[in-house]
């Protein structure tokens, strides 16, 4: 056993609770909630309702939902949230790309509001001029940051954002009579797999530009892979690796000159708020995750934001409605006339849009700056002392900073230990933390990806550091011990097998009934 | 402004100036501003954003944000009969009490061990959710009802190999935007016209339109309009016998007393879980579903995550972990299926919550509720003269369309002398449905009192007679 060093909690355990499953507290008879009865008049009136719907409408069989008293409902699922590692509670740095930074609380406050928790979306828009009014506020925001001229909020997230970019270019190249012609989206290996995905989704052939020899996608590359067929680029910049891509001015050049829109995937924008600009480097299209660089909380995986904007050539394609502002009242427009349509019902996550809001009226233009001037900073200090690590390394860039994030490799450990990053990623586990590796396909080999945000303390930063080398010696000193883990988390290593064996997968208690030995 | 000269802020615990130098000194550089080396200087932008200065303290943030949120009017300060895809459910104590925990709240995509609980809970929700659907198989929530249908379609043309997906019914405009925009240009979407009378779908004509490219038909159960649909069997039969899926759109707040989509024959089953104690928001709190039955070469067309469950190293201990993983976007980028990312994950663990307290017995009075609080609205309206409630001949559920034409008012104009008394009158569809002329969709949630619902009816009562 470890000495106790005061920057590794040796004595964590995470909440173990050997909860049951909700349906193994089923005892008939047994209510979490009761529902009000119709007042006595309406009874009398109208009967036991089910009487005027005909037979084959009405369920003959209640469905096989638990019966568990309130009180144990409400303990069972504590528990449960006990046995999750949210943001709120550890250095979560170690869930790189994904922005884990502080989500304020006060935030949360606001968006529970009952002024707009419990607004309908179809209200006369006098009676919702708050909310429109943060929505547009939100939007001025957003092109102050991108430089872009008008933001659609409805995309749920940052896939979504994608999706409607490509179909912006979609249909922008169909107005023009090259839809048929322009079947290929361009794309590179580390931006997010939707950039990918949701290109196929819309029928395009994905082209994807690797990486050269410095991490990023090179210039001749991109040459070789643009043309005729070019419908767009899908790019992140900087990429997963934290590398911004100098020559990205070179790629929007090239493309536009082939006739081809550029959207730039900011789900991260976490480093470059203030610094540098889409439109400024000559983008027709960007998108923000709310939950990302704008600190709202990311729920398990939503609900997210994924706030879309565009250049005055493409505004007329955004999703309907818009919000407007007409003097001092505000509207919804469904009068957008090349419009995509819908992405999502109604007008978006409308709460996420709120803490947005809050978020940026706390910091202002200059704590936005700061924001991710502290961001940088906390990267490039975690980049040095990692760096330091036995066993890991930073690919690519030697010599240069990173912005937001840096995706290393346990490759030399490996080699030495024959450790993964899988089995450090559950050691970790052990002290309170998460370590991600990264997108597939794995470029960086055994690759993990920190992003310390600007929230942390330094000496939280240094705690991390701290058990990533605590973890890693573990690996050199005893890698049984690191290949087990974890040993101090919520549960032992699960048996894999059955989730890719369709005669045992059980996503449902039902089908683990019919199908566990 | 140079960074040096910002002073500390709580979000920001770095930009304490002496920490800040420390940290620099540490990396071996001058200024923040030396490691943005590789951004090329023509693309540093020089200006400064155009946002206001920054709200000085919390309390002055709230002061701020509530006194804009005060021009907000909530259905809670109000009578409204809204509906049309969102509704005002009453919302039990407790699913706020677990949405708002940290621990959920915060979390994002850890690993089954150290977020072992978001693995169990989000399983727990699919199989509750399998139980009230009477189905196998329930995905990890999309990001609504409008994407769930979208993906459900893609995934039947996925299965049947072939490119025509066949709408009927009612289905809401906003809803088919969205649908259309999805499925463009991979799949074909024919939208066959109702049966004007009952607003449900005309079995002629859907069988003469069924073809050998078609891979699904799809309706919603109650449509749009608010008609429930009792030909379904029917209409599985037509479906099948060309080779096409059954996908059927579906309030999951109804099946405690209506038969599920399952149980006539529904292949893919979809819809929204905003109904299952998650609040409005505006329209925010939408959550998609999509359920089928334990077939592989269906449950290999999803595109979302399935939780599944298995043992571990310890005997009678519980795991967790993603089925079939490879099908996905993340295994597989555009060779997945569709694509997978953050969607609405935490509306999934409310609803959970939402059935693991409701059980049985409490989604069947909430189901006998709404439909004796709307067959009872219903009445008080039809009783009004020229006015026709439920405006088409097929039974409802919670919600049903209202024919004015015959008070000779515009629903625009009645919906704002209502507002004058503080009440929400039904979603205008004079627009969207010009067929039927000055006509609105009234909803009635558990959250109306009758004497909500007789102060509404004495009000417009009076605003029809003129006073």
């Amino acid at each position: 056993m470890s000495k106790r060093c005061a920057k590794v909690r040796h004595g964590f355990h995470q909440a173990k609770w050997d909860e049951e499953l909700i349906f193994e507290l089923h005892k008939p008879g047994e209510r979490g909630l009761a529902v009000a009865p119709v007042e006595p008049g309406i009874a009398a009136e109208v009967g036991d309702g089910l009487g005027a719907l005909p037979p084959a409408l009405v369920r003959r069989t209640q469905p096989l939902l638990p019966e568990v008293g309130q009180m144990r409902v409400l303990k069972h699922f504590l528990r449960l949230s006990q046995e999750n590692l949210g943001a709120d509670l550890n250095v979560d740095i170690g869930q790189g790309t994904c922005t884990m930074k502080y989500s304020p609380k006060i935030n949360d406050a606001l968006a529970a509001s009952p002024r707009l928790a419990d607004l309908h979306p179809l209200q006369d828009p006098a009676t919702v001029q708050g909310t429109l009014e943060v929505m547009h506020s939100l939007d001025l925001y957003l092109r102050e940051i991108s430089g872009m001229d008008r933001f659609s909020l409805q995309p749920a997230s940052g896939s979504s954002a994608i999706l409607n970019m490509v179909s912006i270019i979609q249909a922008y190249h169909r107005d023009r009579g090259e839809a048929q012609t322009r079947d290929e989206m361009i794309t590179t290996i580390f931006s997010h797999p939707s950039d990918a995905a949701a290109a196929a989704v819309k029928g395009y052939k994905v082209v994807t530009l690797m990486q050269g020899p410095d991490g990023l996608p090179t210039v001749e590359d991109l040459r070789r892979a643009v043309g005729p067929r070019t419908a767009g680029l899908l790019i992140t910049n900087p990429e997963d690796t934290g590398i911004y891509n100098p020559s990205v001015q070179e790629f929007v050049r090239l493309v536009h000159e082939a006739g081809g829109l550029c959207g730039y995937d900011q789900a991260n924008a976490n480093g470059i708020m203030g610094v540098t600009r889409a439109a400024d480097c000559g983008f027709d299209l960007c998108f923000f995750n709310l939950h990302k660089t704008f600190s709202t909380p990311h729920g398990c995986g939503g609900p997210a934001g994924g706030a879309l904007g565009v250049t005055m050539a493409l505004a007329d394609y955004l999703p309907v409605p818009l919000v407007v502002r007409e003097g001092e009242r505000y509207r919804l427009d469904y009068g957008v006339p090349r419009s995509i349509g819908k992405t999502r019902a109604f007008y978006g996550t409308v709460q996420v849009a709120l803490r947005a809001y809050a978020w940026i009226r706390a910091l202002g233009a200059d704590g936005l700056r700061e924001v991710s001037a502290v961001a940088v900073l906390n990267n490039n200090y975690l980049l040095e002392k990692i760096k330091r690590i036995r066993g890991a390394s930073a690919p690519y860039a030697e010599g240069h900073r990173r912005i937001e994030q840096v995706r290393y490799s346990w490759e030399q450990l490996h080699r030495d230990t024959g450790v993964t990053t899988e089995d450090i990623s559950l050691r970790m586990a052990d002290y309170g933390m998460h370590l991600w590796s990264s997108h597939h396909p794995f470029i960086v080999p055994q690759p993990f990806t920190v992003e310390p945000t600007e929230s942390y303390a330094k000496e939280e930063l240094d705690e991390y550091v701290a058990v990533l080398e605590q973890v890693a010696s573990e690996a050199y000193a005893d890698p049984q011990l690191v290949r087990t883990a974890p040993h101090r988390s919520v549960c032992r290593r699960v048996d894999p097998a059955p989730f890719d064996d369709p005669g045992r997968w059980a996503v449902t208690w039902r089908l683990w009934q019919r199908k566990a030995k | 402004m140079p960074e040096q000269d910002y002073r500390g802020h709580p979000y920001i615990p770095n930009s304490v100036p002496a920490v800040k130098a420390e940290m620099l000194a540490e990396i071996g550089a001058r200024s923040v501003d030396e490691l943005y080396q590789d951004i090329p200087d023509r693309l540093r932008f020089k200006g400064r954003m155009a946002i206001p200065e920054a709200i000085p303290a919390e309390s002055l943030l709230r002061r701020h944000v509530e006194g804009i949120l005060a021009r907000n009017t909530s259905c809670a300060e109000a009578t409204s009969f809204l509906g049309a895809g969102c509704y005002n459910h009453y919302v039990p104590a407790i699913c706020d009490e677990v949405s708002r925990r940290s621990e959920f709240l915060t979390a994002y995509a850890g690993e089954p061990y150290a977020d072992f609980g978001r693995f169990q809970v989000l399983w727990e929700y699919q199989s509750l959710m399998a139980e009230l659907l009477d189905m196998d198989i329930c995905n990890v929530p999309t990001y609504d009802g409008f994407q769930a249908s979208s993906t459900a379609l893609r995934m039947a043309g996925r299965y049947t190999g072939r490119t025509r997906a066949l709408v009927a019914g009612t289905v809401s405009p906003d809803k088919l935007l969205a649908i259309r925009n999805y499925c463009e240009p991979v799949m074909a979407v024919a939208v066959q016209e109702p049966d004007p009378g009952t607003g449900l779908l005309d079995l002629a004509r859907l069988e003469a339109s069924l073809g050998p490219n078609t891979a699904a038909v799809y309706f919603e159960n109650p449509g749009y309009l608010g008609g429930l649909e009792s030909r379904g069997r029917a209409v599985a039969d037509l479906a099948h016998a060309r080779g096409a899926l059954l996908v059927v759109g579906v309030d999951p707040n109804s099946l405690g007393v209506l038969a599920p989509p399952s149980q006539y024959g529904a292949d893919l089953v979809c819809g929204d879980i905003q109904t299952l104690g998650n609040h409005m928001s505006f329209g925010g709190g939408m959550g998609g579903f999509i359920a089928c039955r334990d077939e592989e070469k269906l449950v290999l067309e999803f595109p979302s995550r399935l939780f599944g469950i298995s043992t571990t190293e310890t005997p009678g201990e519980y795991g967790f972990g993603d089925v079939a993983y490879e099908r996905t976007s993340f295994a597989h980028r555009e060779q997945g299926k569709e694509f997978v990312g953050t969607a609405a994950a935490l509306h999934g663990i409310t609803a959970g919550v939402y059935l693991a307290l409701m059980g049985p017995q409490g989604m069947r009075d909430l189901g006998v509720h709404l439909l004796q609080k709307a067959q009872y609205l219903a009445r008080r309206l039809g009783a009004l003269p020229g006015v026709k409630a439920p405006a088409l001949a097929a039974p409802f559920y919670k919600e049903f369309a209202v024919d004015f034409n015959g008070t000779g008012r515009t629903v625009a104009e009645l919906n704002r002398r209502l507002l004058e008394h503080g009440i929400f009158g039904g979603k205008d569809l004079s627009a969207d449905f010009p067929d039927l002329g000055q006509a609105a969709l009234y909803c009635v949630t558990e959250q109306v009192a009758q004497e909500e619902i007789d102060r509404f009816i004495t009000i417009l009562s009076a605003i029809l007679g003129g006073n």
